[in-house]
């Protein structure tokens, strides 16, 4: 009896002390970033510059996001390996926003607060921007923001780095004018994004000569869309243009039960503003062939700087990957800051950061790219037709990079409103 | 005329939809009264079944690729069956009788379903090899001992967290030492792209619109999962012997129906049927980790609509709600209003896809006023429905 | 005698009361005076956010825990209260400023406050309006549905389905509510600056004083005669009402506190997020709720208050940690939860962490068994055979 006792008291003891071994040895991992993070000065340790990366890597936006992560780690190994900034090695803080707006301020706040980074790369949607925003300008701090949006922002605290509606939306809508015809139907999602952009169009289609003949809306996530497959055929009998602002899972859904219900890209040409090549592959190219989406960077755009891009992304993360516009501007937002902190010879003072920033330019894959005073950048518009293997044929690019304008000049509210923070009479919104 | 028709088509083929995603749930909460909000999940794995299905086919290349569809569907329901089968002997049979609990552990293990189409990758497939051959070893090894039943649960206690241990350490070795093929995930995050087959694009014109090829094919299926069941619950005898245990479990169990059997069955039917839906989804709308999310509370709605423990109370709620989504959404009857009015306005309001959702629930909402047990309620004396 | 007896009882019942008393008022004073000294900024911000939310939990486990109601829709309460403060907060514009408008609506071509923004220009009103709407629309709804008897797995659903309603509703109107992008970017409230660090600390006094104050109401409803009518719904409703009660009037006022509760947490949570979006409304957030209340223990409030800190801690934890196998560690809990634990951490405690501790130290377990059989020589003999 006793004997027994002991021995199972001994293999108790003994499975017990190797298994919290085990797990202590899983947490250390974990507990080195917080060591790091109780070093004095801002900025992490003596040899490294801690940056944050902020986005949804769970919850519905983690399949936009992710990608755009990879591409932020790619470009911080790609300067880690060619000797970092000011000698410094650049360390990743990567948070889980978890599609979830107060969880992104919460751990914006982590970031700032307790990591002390130099500064943070991150969000997808307005939502999410919007609710860090107050964290940043509490603070002072500095967020890159890498997605297109609609616009009508301009805080100091925040570098956008995607396109501006005067940078996608009005050239695109401009080039079916010319081109495709003058009768537009307008579907989105039913979120801000869509919504604000479909106020644009409108006011734009107006001032120019075309014409709305409807607009639709499906919940986000929703995926039936014979209404509005109905009500297109009942405004545009004889065909006309489609400008789709809908977002993830929808657009899979539009697309083939257009095909099936016989709407053709040749009557019926489909302009996507959310359709990048990762979203190509998840529609299936055999639906998609034909319609056209409007970017700053597709990844057939041939230039030396994007091939590199394109192989060093590919050799990283599997040859089956694709790159696309937020990825592309994510990634350069690393080397735009990295630029910026070397002019200022400081990554800790984030003012001076802040001023080195503005009129930073760079080779970047899409074509030279210039950050201009309101916090935007300048970039190469295109536009391009969706082909055979699921990259886009380059149909319409501007000869120069075209100015980010944030106040949007169609809409009666915002018109005559400009931004500027290098004047600092100026600021974010003035009337010209 | 034609507009009539019209409306009738696509409103039949939105029920149609509705009807096929909420069959299955239908039969598990109907018959075994347990909710199941995995069932999105066992959806969504059909759906993913079917893409890599599509995937094997095309390595077959033409004409056999076009074929895909009719290996997918067998294949979605022995996938989802099996997955059901499991969910119900590891977890929903412990809970039998108590519904809100079932509620929440069902909504768990969509959660880790999600999550698993998300990260699974060979490095995690061994990595639950592992975990398994440990903790079940283990446990078998354990089991010998006379004295089992006493030291059972300190020896699970002791056994989860040394394997998981063992497993993340595992895990955390390989995943830095391994290279991209152990460790990139299958699917990812992102959605996978289903094509349907040649044959399936495409559709017959009539008049100024066309009937897709797609729709079509759903709605048949739908038919003829509805008939299939009709016919197995009331000509087979498993049918019977589930029909039984429907009306009085412990009285079957006397006269010898083995009721875990039947449960267990009954279960894998309705998941299964989830599979085919997954397969029939996966050519209209996409297919990721969220698929299910997007159809579960509907399913909900068309069940509870229709009545609980009657078929044909689903297929009738099915169908009325895809024709007044439809009718509501498309606004095609907005011009019979004339456009001055209060009324005009209102159903202006409600005329987007987004809007129309939200009023189909609150008219479901008011409808269960009138009849709160549904459609076709099932008649019985207990007070406690 | 019985009035004797009566008297003793109250001397007996009232001790327990004062010493409950006394706890709340010591643990409240060390949230208030000790926890801001002990923990970093970031860390306080995280308490105050879930001492916020675990008013919500409060609210839950009163519907689930005492009347059996399981609502999925509690998001929705938790957000028009978050709305309600947020609405006045944005009304709060300076007279310089170029549009008496909150910002959003200029950009959406709104030129004219939508009516029922108007009231909430003044606080009394809004903070009135925080707990009322909720409940009002809260009493509205359960009464549609309680006047069918319709319960059980039937309300959950239906309550999830409400969720979608608002969820849509508020996503789709941009004019009114900003849409998806919800209401931020506050200022003042009452004249106080809301991002400064005193304005935060007072609001987590207030979160704490009001969290103490909703548990001594939960306390209050769920220990007399209301309380034990409330616990006669969840075990067995039809015969309360064969009793002669009608259960729907109490279903309907319990549900209207619940969600009084809920809206209170949402505007103190909102307070401190500094957003307020549809998202509140998401389904997995109010089931996320329930698996609070579940994880600290049903019907014990205490344990909902648990719950809710621990399961918010592990989620800010882990996702900082890992934050790829949170959903696996969130789905793994709803699991355990209901299937190891049904009572919770604090029903584990009350009834079988003694044992568990009795039998790791080598103790034999107590068994209860009718006074005479203990003493009984035969089965004293038994036991000590049986139990090495």
């Amino acid at each position: 009896m006793t004997h027994r006792l002991g021995r199972r008291k001994f293999l108790l003891y003994g499975t017990a002390a190797l298994g919290s071994s085990i797990l202590l040895k899983a947490c250390t991992e974990g507990n080195v970033a917080e060591t790091d993070a109780a070093t004095p000065g801002a900025g992490g340790g003596v040899d490294t510059i801690k940056v944050g990366i902020l986005h949804s890597l769970s919850g519905t936006m983690a399949i936009s996001e992710q990608s755009v992560v990879d591409a932020e780690q790619l470009a911080i190994e790609e300067i880690n390996n060619a000797g970092g900034v000011l000698g410094k090695k650049i360390q990743a803080v990567v948070e889980d926003g978890a599609s979830d707006w107060p969880t992104f301020a919460e751990k914006a706040r982590k970031l700032i607060d307790r990591d002390k980074v130099a500064t943070v790369f991150g969000c997808w949607t307005s939502a999410s921007r919007k609710a860090v925003l107050p964290v940043f300008e509490s603070s002072g701090h500095m967020l890159w923001y890498p997605v297109q949006y609609e616009g009508q922002e301009c805080s100091k605290n925040v570098f956008y780095t995607g396109a501006a509606p005067n940078q996608q939306i009005e050239p695109a809508v401009d080039w079916l004018l010319e081109n495709k015809g003058q009768q537009f139907f307008l579907v989105g999602s039913d979120y801000v994004f869509p919504r604000t952009a479909n106020t644009i169009i409108k006011a734009q289609l107006e001032a120019k000569g075309g014409q709305t003949v409807g607009e639709d809306y499906i919940p986000l996530g929703g995926t039936e869309v014979t209404a509005i497959i109905t009500k297109i055929q009942a405004a545009l009998p004889d065909g006309g243009v489609i400008f789709n602002t809908l977002n993830g899972d929808s657009n899979v859904a539009f697309f083939k039960q257009m095909q099936g219900a016989g709407l053709t890209p040749d009557k019926y040409p489909t302009m996507s503003v959310s359709i990048a090549e990762e979203e190509v592959r998840a529609i299936g190219t055999e639906y998609l062939k034909g319609h056209y989406a409007a970017w700053n960077y597709f990844q057939s755009v041939n230039t030396p700087e994007n091939q590199k891009f394109v192989q060093a992304f590919k050799s990283k993360y599997g040859q089956n990957r694709v790159t696309n516009d937020p990825m592309e501007a994510a990634y350069i937002m690393v080397y735009l800051w990295k630029q910026a902190v070397e002019k200022a010879g400081t990554a800790d003072d984030i003012e001076a950061v802040r001023k080195a920033a503005v009129g930073q330019t760079l080779q970047a894959p899409g074509g030279l790219v210039t950050l201009q005073n309101n916090h935007h950048l300048s970039k190469t518009v295109r536009i391009g037709e969706i082909g055979d293997d699921g990259m886009f044929k380059i149909v319409s690019e501007t000869p120069a990079p075209v100015d980010p304008i944030p106040w949007n000049q169609y809409v009666a509210d915002t018109k005559g409103y400009s931004c500027n923070w290098e004047d600092p009479t100026k600021g974010g919104k003035y009337m010209m | 005329m034609e507009l009539f028709l019209q409306s009738l088509f696509n409103g039949l083929s939105i029920g149609s939809v509705l009807l096929i995603a909420a069959l299955g749930l239908a039969i598990v909460f109907g018959i075994m009264g347990v909710i199941n909000l995995a069932h999105g999940e066992l959806m969504m794995l059909g759906a993913y079944t079917t893409f890599v299905v599509q995937n094997v086919f095309r390595g077959f290349g033409e004409p056999w690729f076009g074929f895909y569809i009719i290996a997918a569907l067998p294949l979605a329901f022995l996938v989802a069956a099996l997955a059901g089968v499991l969910l119900e002997r590891g977890v929903i049979r412990y809970l039998y009788g108590r519904p809100l609990e079932t509620l929440l552990a069902t909504w768990g293990v969509s959660l880790i379903l999600q999550q698993l189409v998300r990260s699974i990758s060979w490095l995690m497939c061994l990595q639950i090899g592992v975990f398994c051959l440990l903790f079940f070893g283990g446990l078998w090894g354990v089991k010998r001992r006379p004295d089992f039943e006493r030291i059972r649960n300190g020896a699970i206690a002791i056994l989860l967290p040394l394997s998981a241990g063992i497993t993340l350490a595992l895990g955390a070795i390989l995943g830095k030492s391994a290279g991209l093929a152990l460790t990139q995930p299958w699917f990812g995050a992102q959605g996978v792209d289903v094509t349907a087959p040649g044959w399936l694009r495409g559709g017959i014109p009539i008049g100024t619109f066309q009937l897709p090829y797609v729709r079509l094919f759903i709605i048949a299926l739908t038919v003829v999962c509805v008939v299939g069941i009709y016919l197995f619950l009331l000509r087979s005898p498993w049918g019977l012997r589930i029909r039984a245990v429907t009306q009085n479990r412990s009285m079957s169990a006397c006269l010898g129906i083995p009721t875990q059997k039947v449960d267990a069955l009954t279960f894998a039917i309705g998941s299964g049927l989830a599979g085919i839906a997954g397969c029939a989804i996966s050519l209209l709308g996409s297919v990721g980790p969220n698929t299910g999310q997007n159809y579960i509370v509907d399913a909900f709605m068309v069940v509870v609509v229709g009545g609980v423990g009657k078929i044909i109370g689903t297929v009738v709620a099915a169908l009325a709600i895809g024709l007044v989504n439809y009718i509501i959404g498309s606004g095609i009857f907005i011009s019979m209003v004339s456009p001055d009015s209060a009324l005009f306005n209102f159903l202006t309001f409600f005329a987007t896809t987004s809007m129309a959702r939200v009023m189909v629930f609150v008219l479901i909402i008011l409808f269960l006023q009138l009849r709160p047990a549904g459609l076709f309620p099932q008649k019985g004396r207990t007070v406690d429905a | 005698m019985l009035q004797v007896q009566g008297k003793v009882n109250q001397v007996a019942k009232q001790k327990p009361r004062l010493f409950e008393l006394s706890a709340i008022g010591v643990i409240a004073l060390i949230l208030i005076a000790v926890m801001p000294l002990l923990l970093s900024d970031f860390r306080l911000d995280l308490l105050h956010r879930y001492l916020a939310l675990a008013i919500v939990a409060l609210g839950i486990d009163l519907i689930w825990g005492y009347t059996g109601l399981l609502s999925l829709g509690h998001g929705i309460f938790f957000a028009l209260g978050g709305y309600a403060i947020a609405m006045h907060i944005k009304l709060q514009i300076p007279e310089t400023a170029s549009s008496q408008l909150p910002d959003f609506m200029g950009l959406y071509g709104v030129t004219e406050l939508p009516w029922f923004w108007g009231p909430f220009s003044s606080f009394p009103f809004t903070a009135i309006a925080i707990l009322l709407i909720p409940g009002i629309l809260a009493a509205f709804l359960g009464y549609l549905v309680f006047r069918n008897r319709i319960r059980g797995v039937y309300f959950s659903i239906l309550t999830q389905a409400a969720t979608i309603v608002f969820f849509n509703f508020f996503n789709g109107q941009q004019k009114l509510f900003n849409g998806t992008n919800g209401l931020t970017d506050f200022q003042t409230l009452l004249g106080f600056p809301i991002s400064h660090p005193n304005t935060q600390y007072g609001f987590y006094v207030l979160t704490v004083i009001l969290l103490a104050g909703s548990y001594l109401l939960c306390r209050w409803l769920t220990s007399g005669r209301f309380g034990r009518l409330l616990i006669a719904i969840r075990d067995d409703e039809s015969r309360v009402r064969f009793s002669g009660y009608n259960p729907t009037g109490y279903k309907v006022l319990v549900f209207a506190i619940s969600a009084a509760l809920a809206g209170l947490g949402g505007a103190l949570f909102t307070l401190r997020a500094g957003i307020i979006s549809p998202r509140a409304m998401d389904i997995a957030f109010s089931i996320e709720m329930v698996i609070w209340v579940a994880v600290g223990g049903r019907a014990t409030l205490i344990g909902a208050i648990l719950g809710a800190l621990l399961v918010n801690y592990g989620k800010s934890f882990l996702s900082e940690q890992f934050p790829e196998i949170w959903l696996f560690f969130q789905g793994a809990l709803f699991l355990i939860v209901v299937l190891v634990l049904p009572n919770g951490i604090v029903g584990w405690l009350r009834t079988e962490a003694g044992n568990f501790f009795r039998r790791i130290t080598g103790h034999p377990r107590y068994m209860i068994t009718y006074p005479q059989l203990a003493e009984d020589p035969e089965i004293q003999r038994e036991r000590e055979t049986l139990e090495p």
